[in-house]
């Protein structure tokens, strides 16, 4: 494995809000930020992500009720989860360590999510939609039609937060790092969107869970 | 794990304050906006049409939302083509990838629609709704990367 060192060559805002001394260093000695060698996207999950999608197709088309509320409620439980725990517990972390630990963070937990989220909401929402439609509460005429479309309209709000700003967020973020002489200011600047608009589409999925456990027990 | 190091000279970015793609911001055109609106535009238009699935009624509304989503979405392609010191092939080889994985989760919803046998107007109507979406989430995720790549003409 090859390691960049990076230089630091003058105040960086990031580095100096957020650690202390030593910061920027493997083992907290004085010295230039290290980039580990990364991979911007794990080719080794990709047959993983294959293998759910697939499961997804053969769920849609053999409408089976299990296997479509499987993958609705798996997938939407875990993008909940790790939207929540990724805004509201890694988020306040990461801003308290030092940039040479929120650099190794980086490299190892956003390639991962990379591949993860578009998964578990292509999941969620594919299954979603035609598990409602197998069940009937897609059609307009279902008694709590209104509460599945205010969900509709807060899946669309989460989904151009996502799409919009934490997706382009992190790939940025692994392009920065991978170039000779990533900006340090910059990387902090990224990562705060990402981290922020995590954690608003973890609220917001809050209140789809409330509107999901509502309709579940009518 | 081997080591390999790098100076980089004072002044000249490094892991620190603004650099040569921080200054050639302001030269880009709204690209992330644009899509964004586009995206905003497209997501509306679909939130309206699953809201009256199975019900009879105009798509006019959602029409209209999708004629300029992709109107926003053609000028915007139009505005990024104009831009001269820019990382094309960074935005290439990100637009290319994306793409490709983002017609597969298209071609998912796709299947749904098709399964289900929805009728022909509200389908073509899914379909291009679809499309747009394909297109802009991978324009803003490669304009999200390429503008902070050193463009061929400057050193970062």
């Amino acid at each position: 494995m090859t390691d960049t060192v990076l230089t630091d060559t003058g105040p960086d805002p990031v580095v100096h809000s957020a650690a202390g001394p030593g910061a920027g260093t493997p083992h907290g000695a004085p010295g230039p930020p290290v980039v580990p060698e990364f991979s911007i996207v794990p080719v080794r999950g990709l047959p993983i992500v294959a293998a759910l999608l697939a499961g997804l197709v053969a769920a849609i088309a053999s409408n089976s009720l299990w296997a479509l509320t499987f993958f609705h409620v798996g997938g939407g439980g875990l993008w909940t989860s790790i939207d929540l725990f990724l805004g509201l517990i890694i988020g306040p972390i990461l801003g308290g360590l030092s940039v040479q630990a929120r650099i190794e963070f980086t490299t190892r937990f956003m390639p991962k999510m990379l591949l993860i989220m578009p998964t578990l909401v292509a999941m969620t929402l594919g299954a979603g939609f035609q598990l409602a439609r197998h069940v009937g509460n897609l059609d307009a005429s279902y008694p709590h039609h209104g509460w599945l479309v205010a969900s509709y309209v807060i899946v669309g709000v989460m989904a151009v937060i996502a799409l919009g700003l934490l997706e382009p967020a992190n790939l940025a973020v692994l392009f920065e790092l991978k170039k000779p002489r990533p900006n340090g200011e910059r990387i902090g600047r990224l990562m705060k969107i990402f981290v922020y608009t995590a954690g608003i589409t973890g609220v917001l999925q809050i209140a789809t869970i409330v509107i999901m456990t509502f309709l579940a027990s009518r | 794990m081997s080591t390999a190091t790098e100076t980089t000279p004072p002044g000249a970015g490094g892991f620190g304050g603004p650099d040569e793609a921080d200054l050639h911001q302001a030269d880009l055109p709204p690209v992330a906006r644009l899509a964004t609106l586009t995206l905003a535009l497209t997501v509306a238009g679909g939130v309206l049409m699953a809201a009256q699935y199975g019900k009879t009624h105009s798509f006019t509304a959602p029409t209209v939302l999708a004629a300029a989503a992709g109107v926003v979405l053609v000028v915007n392609v139009a505005l990024l083509a104009r831009a001269k010191a820019f990382a094309w092939a960074v935005f290439f080889r990100v637009f290319g990838w994306a793409l490709l994985a983002y017609l597969v989760v298209a071609g998912i919803l796709e299947f749904v629609f098709i399964y289900d046998h929805t009728p022909s107007h509200p389908l073509a109507l899914f379909s291009a709704m679809l499309l747009l979406f394909a297109v802009d989430v991978p324009l803003i995720l490669a304009f999200s990367v390429a503008r902070w790549q050193p463009a061929p003409d400057t050193a970062v």
